[in-house]
């Protein structure tokens, strides 16, 4: 299975990045073959709708599951029409959140916020 | 004579001066651009209301034409389009209405539909004819009621006094684009002299000629923004003093000019002031 993670640099030992439009980077994981791959998250820079962007481009990599700690009802939607689960993270360590996933220890994350679109991230 | 009235932040007393240069007008029209908030209307209270409705075009998709390239996807620069598995999902809310999805679309796929955000309602106070945009909470742009609002360009003998809204983003540059004249509303405060600032910013750029009025001040006290006037050797056009006498008529929803003869005079004042600067400019301008 090919996992999505949101990440705050190029490398195993990134942290998860709180927001998963804006994102600089996702991680790639595949739990067969262990490969990871990143890639640049060109929807970081979008005048409006990086959620939708951002859940455009992480289904088109194949991703079957995502694991963050938050994400805007408009990616939301798309994946859940898209098939893919939502998980919520345990931690911001990249390898920790895929060993609990592998041992179904992730619970989906059903904090889905309404967008911090125009507001600066206010919660 | 169009003016527009503008300032960089609201609560300066934009509605306060744009509503009672209305009032003391022999005819005119008054365009409450404040989409979002208007308020306007609570002081006129007009009579014989038409409502009209402002309808957007926005994309629909025949899933059966579109045979999923992406183009318009690609293209949407708001992200409103989005294609999962084999569906072209669009997010209303998002689309800006450009239009640039339908046009590019090699199978025909997308056509628009109309889509109401809104509307413009018209009516009549005494000697004003009333104006109000309202945009429907959750839009996104009220710039659409704005243009629909300034169709209305005011017969021959009207003078048009434009309230825009707060700021200086899209609907504030819609509301002014096409005004003669621009009044800035400024406070006397330093937070008041930035909110200025951004406005004065925007005038230039549209070479509008504009002039300040300052409003809530104080005998005696110092005014920051009009040593910002002074130092940028911006027209001042006049001044709003602190008056609990004003600010409670006009809490109360009264046309203050309609009220008293001594706020009459104080707006009388300035609408003579503003159309000697019109005419002045204009002049110059020729």
């Amino acid at each position: 299975m090919k996992i999505t993670l949101p990440v705050d640099k190029k490398s195993k030992d990134a942290n998860i990045s709180s927001n998963l439009g804006r994102a600089p980077y996702f991680l790639f994981y595949d739990t067969e073959t262990e490969e990871y791959n990143f890639m640049d998250n060109s929807a970081a820079s979008s005048q409006g709708g990086a959620g939708i962007k951002a859940a455009q481009n992480i289904l088109d990599n194949g991703a079957e599951a995502i694991i963050a700690p938050r994400c805007g009802q408009n990616a939301a939607n798309v994946f859940m029409t898209a098939g893919i689960k939502i998980y919520k993270n345990i931690s911001n360590s990249i390898s920790e959140n895929i060993a609990a996933l592998k041992e179904g220890k992730l619970t989906p994350l059903d904090d889905i916020h309404p967008g911090f679109h125009q507001h600066g991230g206010r919660q | 004579m169009k003016i527009a009235v503008l300032s960089g932040k609201g609560g300066t007393g934009k509605t306060l001066l744009s509503v009672n240069l209305a009032a003391v007008s022999p005819e005119s029209l008054y365009i409450d651009c404040d989409v979002e908030e208007p308020n306007g209307h609570l002081f006129f209270k007009p009579q014989d209301i038409k409502t009209e409705k402002v309808n957007v075009k926005i994309p629909q998709v025949d899933q059966e034409l579109c045979n999923g390239c992406r183009v318009c996807v690609d293209f949407c620069r708001f992200n409103a389009l989005v294609y999962v598995i084999d569906k072209l999902i669009v997010f209303n809310e998002i689309c800006h209405s450009c239009g640039g999805c339908r046009l590019l679309c090699r199978k025909k796929a997308i056509s628009e539909i109309d889509k109401e955000i809104g509307v413009v309602q018209s009516g009549k106070s005494e000697n004003v004819r009333v104006l109000t945009g309202i945009l429907k909470p959750g839009e996104p742009s009220g710039v659409p009621i704005i243009k629909k609002l300034l169709q209305d360009e005011g017969q021959e003998n009207e003078d048009v006094f434009i309230d825009c809204p707060p700021g200086s983003a899209c609907v504030v540059m819609e509301s002014i684009k096409d005004a003669d004249y621009c009044i800035l509303v400024a406070e006397p405060t330093i937070f008041g002299v930035h909110n200025l600032d951004m406005v004065y910013e925007l005038v230039r750029i549209f070479h509008i000629p504009y002039g300040v009025v300052l409003n809530k001040c104080l005998e005696e006290e110092e005014n920051p923004a009009e040593d910002y006037c002074l130092k940028n050797n911006i027209p001042i056009l006049g001044k709003i003093p602190f008056d609990i006498e004003l600010g409670r008529l006009n809490s109360n929803g009264e046309i203050v000019a309609r009220k008293q003869a001594k706020y009459r005079e104080l707006f009388q004042n300035l609408l003579n002031k503003v159309k000697k600067e019109v005419q002045h400019e204009t002049a110059s301008n020729t």
